[in-house]
């Protein structure tokens, strides 16, 4: 027991200690989990890019599984994943958008070079429905199941790996559960 | 000298490739000074102040909202100010700003049962290093007393044999 106390004690603590460091190296600070997963979507209506006397709510987004992609032509990381939105909607995923604290023409000119990926887009302009979604920095997107509950948050631009390994096999899932 | 030139090429390439890696994820909300609130009315300059200054930026991370300068810093003042003007008490705007953004924007943690290792983690410590102090202060006395220590007592004892007290430290406890 004294031995063990007095080399094998520190030598444990050491490797718990490196260990805790390790795991730490891994961990993005920037990506602050959400406290709205597995909550309800945050109830909006806003009215919409294109058609400013529509409006679009979360009811427009029940019964089928959904993204919500939180934009703006002023991200540049939001340009860096653009054309892999437009390969998720190719592969048959619905995306909404909500253009966050935007200029309605440079939104427009931006979908039409690009591409639209969206089935609509919803325009905060004042950036207060970002707010009630926790929206810190864009880009961000929000995996929604059919009943309204926001299951999954992708902080930052959505990459190949992600659609991959992250967002459609959860829409996969999501679409298969009740 | 030619190895050393090279190993500062590859890690200035490996701090050059991490600032780009670190740079490119997030685009932070980014705007200029803070906006000037008027305080006539129904909102208490200190109670905006105060409630501001215990709130995380969550962009800027460092910063609180009182200092930073972020847009979403910029709205979320905003926001409290009208929620303040809208007669909301200090708990219902920091439950608001929790149940959006987590309980990372509060610079001080709640006391719950989650975040009792850090606001008792440092008593405990307190306690178990003052345990180890009197341990060894108490074994530190005892051997004074006798003038020796653990091992020449326990050769002390084995050339005594059995009428020795097997245990070193205790003799000042000893009836006499």
């Amino acid at each position: 027991m004294p031995a063990f106390a007095r080399y094998l004690a520190p030598l444990l603590a050491f490797l718990a200690l490196a260990a805790l460091l390790y795991k730490g190296l891994d961990i993005d600070p920037r990506t602050i989990p959400s406290p709205l997963i597995d909550k309800p979507a945050p109830a909006f209506k806003l009215p919409e890019l294109k058609h400013p006397d529509k409006f679009i709510s979360n009811a427009d987004f029940q019964g089928k599984v959904t993204l919500l992609n939180v934009w703006a032509t002023w991200c540049v990381a939001c340009r860096q994943e653009h054309q892999n939105l437009v390969l998720l909607r190719q592969k048959g995923v619905d995306i909404y958008g909500l253009n966050y604290k935007d200029k309605r023409p440079a939104a427009e000119q931006w979908l039409q070079q690009f591409g639209n990926p969206y089935i609509v887009n919803a325009f905060d302009a004042d950036g207060r429905v970002g707010i009630d979604w926790g929206v810190y920095g864009t880009p961000e997107t929000f995996v929604i199941d059919k009943h309204g509950i926001i299951r999954h948050k992708h902080i930052g631009p959505i990459t190949l790996n992600a659609i991959e390994n992250e967002i459609l096999p959860l829409v996969k899932k999501l679409r298969e559960a009740n | 000298m030619r190895h050393e030139h090279l190993a500062s090429r590859y890690i200035q390439l490996i701090l050059v490739l991490l600032v780009t890696l670190m740079s490119v994820n997030i685009t932070p909300v980014r705007a200029a000074g803070l906006e000037a609130f008027d305080f006539t009315g129904k909102v208490d300059e200190d109670r905006f102040k105060a409630l501001i200054v215990q709130l995380r930026c969550l962009v800027c991370q460092n910063q609180s909202l009182a200092d930073s300068d972020a847009e979403l810093a910029h709205d979320l003042r905003r926001e409290i100010y009208e929620m303040m003007d809208q007669g909301k008490t200090d708990k219902q705007i920091v439950d608001f700003l929790v149940a959006r953004y987590g309980e990372f924007v509060l610079y001080k943690p709640r006391v719950e049962p989650r975040t009792w290792i850090l606001w008792y983690g440092p008593f405990g410590l307190l306690v178990i290093g003052l345990l180890v102090l009197m341990i060894t202060v108490r074994k530190r006395k005892n051997q004074r007393e006798t003038g020796f220590s653990e091992q020449e007592q326990q050769r002390l004892n084995e050339l005594l044999g059995d009428e020795a007290n097997p245990e070193p430290g205790q003799e000042g406890d000893k009836p006499a």
